[in-house]
């Protein structure tokens, strides 16, 4: 299986191991990465899941709904390749992705 | 918007806006003189039944004493267990629809396609007359358009930057409590520090902060809107006081701006340098409404966090003691005294369909009411949901702060108040003791406190 690295706003790095079936925001929750609060739990309607995508790989996380598209443009630290984790599902296919959290989760 | 809203907007240019409330006020009296007006429900307080003994049609959960009386658990647990999506058909706020359980609130909250938050949040509808405009009761898109203008007043970074005088704030208020006797934490704590905290957020000026602390609890404790007590003539002209102050504010501020001087942090600054907001003082009710929003958002809740916080750890000593042993926990802590208190106990909607939810059919129409109190008490979702544990796992899945477009935007700035709080009485005190019942908040909305004594004793240090 593959690996994916999310990188902390201070640079710090966690890499993590690709598992079936569960969300980036799953992988970084039961890797204990940092920064991911996710207190919704997954369901799109909190934001504190927030990652910025390293620019070459925001094309592979797959499309973005409207309701994620909302939830984005709420939070300040927005960046053009944000996402929300518990929006991308995770395939191989991300082998090799890097993601970066922002300095705050809103 | 309303005919009379437009005509406000329409003489703001000319007419200060203070005198259109009071025109309002005037035609509201006259209305009510001759019969017109809508009737405004009055409560008078008498024991309420144990829950056992009602049919499920007759409970009504809309009663303001419910949380006064300490009764609101059952009433909710036995909603929940037996009719999790529940009608009531002829409350004084006219029928509703309670939604109850965990999850059955998380789907409404998010689903602002199927549920309207226009035109108010609250059980009952606005004192009549008096149509104000805030961001919390519009929907998308006009909602994400306004919350966008000032939300950066309590983004993270902004707050950042506040902490070292929160902080600073926090321990002046802490270093003047009288230490081995009884004093209350309400006024001497909890309101202080809240109006502390609103005046630096709108630039007001100190020395009348407590000011903003009355207008906001008069703004949301009028009888036909959550059951409180404050009177319809005494309403208007709170508001009429409020709009003549912030009008000042927003002009000082601008004529400040146009001499040169730089912006600031505080809201008024950036309502005045955001293209959607810097003319919003020509549209009055939309300008109180976005104000009243941010003094009355984060006053009540913060300030009954920061009481019930105490309490719990009252009730749970050894929590306390768990929590002085490692003060680490403060952080999770925080999130656990959000969800146990749940300040506002709901939010509500209209439906904008008709939709199916738990076995229920609601209407097109219908008021569906979220109780985010009852949720964070759901069994199904929770552990152990009554007890207050500052080590819970997963503390920060609670309901308290909303889901969706309208999650609650001072979310950040509410936890880092009370965590700062939450550190400076560590480092002071070695024990704070609550003394007899604390006094309960009259209302369905705010789940507060009006008085609760205390005695503080310092801690030894070595
Ligand atoms: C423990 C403290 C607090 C609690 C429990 C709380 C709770 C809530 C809730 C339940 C909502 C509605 C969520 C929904 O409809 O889904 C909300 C919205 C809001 N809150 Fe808070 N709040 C707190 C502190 C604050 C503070 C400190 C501020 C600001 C200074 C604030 C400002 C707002 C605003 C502006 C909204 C409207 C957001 C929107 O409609 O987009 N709140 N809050
Ligand atoms: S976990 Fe709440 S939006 Fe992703």
């Amino acid at each position: 299986m593959g690996r994916m690295t999310f990188i902390e706003h201070d640079g710090t790095r966690h890499e993590v191991e690709i598992e079936a079936d569960k969300s980036l925001m799953q992988h970084a929750a039961d890797n204990m990465v940092p920064g991911i609060d996710a207190d919704c739990g997954g369901e799109c309607a909190c934001g504190t899941c927030h990652v910025i995508v390293d620019e070459q790989w925001f094309g592979k996380t797959g499309a973005i709904n409207s309701n994620e598209k909302q939830m984005l443009e709420m939070t300040p630290e927005g960046a053009p390749t944000s996402r929300l984790a518990c929006q991308i599902e995770v395939t191989d296919a991300l082998d090799g992705l890097v993601v970066h959290l922002p300095e705050f989760q809103m | 918007m309303s005919i009379s809203t437009l005509a406000m907007n329409l003489s703001a240019r000319v007419v200060p806006m203070q005198w259109q409330i009071k025109a309002a006020h005037l035609a509201q009296k006259t209305l009510d003189r001759i019969g017109l007006a809508p009737k405004v429900p009055e409560f008078v307080e008498s024991p309420l039944p144990d829950v056992s003994t009602l049919a499920i049609e007759d409970i009504d959960v809309s009663n303001p004493f419910l949380w006064r009386q300490g009764l609101w658990g059952s009433y909710f647990k036995r909603l929940r267990d037996e009719q999790p999506v529940h009608f009531q058909k002829s409350s004084p706020f006219g029928p509703f629809w309670s939604v109850t359980r965990f999850d059955d609130i998380l789907f409404v909250d998010k689903h602002h396609e199927l549920f309207s938050a226009e035109p108010i949040i609250t059980l009952g509808d606005q004192p009549a007359g008096l149509a104000i405009e805030t961001f919390i009761a519009m929907d998308p898109p006009k909602h994400d358009k306004q919350r966008q203008a000032v939300q950066n007043v309590v983004a993270p970074k902004n707050l950042k930057e506040m902490e070292s005088l929160i902080r600073q704030r926090t321990q002046e208020v802490l270093d003047s409590l009288p230490v081995d006797q009884p004093f209350d934490w309400v006024s001497s704590v909890s309101i202080e520090l809240t109006a502390r905290m609103l005046a630096t957020l709108l630039d007001f000026p100190y020395e009348q902060r407590r000011k903003l602390v009355y207008w906001s609890d008069v703004a949301a404790a009028s009888p036909e809107t959550t059951g409180g007590e404050v009177e319809r003539d005494e309403f208007f002209p709170v508001v009429a006081e409020v709009a003549k102050a912030f009008s000042q504010l927003w002009r000082d501020k601008a004529a400040r701006q146009d001499a040169g001087e730089e912006p600031g942090f505080d809201i008024i600054s950036l309502m005045l340098n955001n293209e959607d907001t810097k003319d919003l003082i020509h549209r009055p009710m939309e300008f109180l409404g976005n104000l009243a929003l941010l003094i009355v958002g984060g006053n009540d809740t913060t300030r009954n966090s920061m009481t019930g916080g105490v309490l719990a750890l009252n009730k749970f000593p050894q929590e306390f003691d768990k929590l002085k042993s490692n003060p680490a926990l403060i952080p999770n802590m925080v999130s656990e005294i959000i969800r146990w208190q749940t300040p506002l106990a709901y939010m509500r909607r209209v439906a904008k369909v008709d939709v199916e939810l738990n076995g229920q059919t609601i209407r097109k129409g219908d008021k569906v009411v979220m109780w985010y109190a009852s949720g964070n008490r759901d069994e199904r979702a929770i552990d152990n949901p009554d007890e207050f544990i500052i080590d819970r796992k997963g503390a920060r899945n609670h309901l308290s702060f909303g889901f969706g477009v309208h999650r609650c935007m001072g979310n950040r700035l509410a936890e880092m108040q009370l965590r700062i709080l939450w550190e400076e009485l560590l480092e002071r005190f070695e024990r704070i003791e609550v003394q007899g019942e604390p006094e309960y908040v009259q209302s369905n909305f705010v789940r507060g406190y009006t008085r609760m004594m205390v005695k503080v004793s310092k801690k030894n240090r070595s």
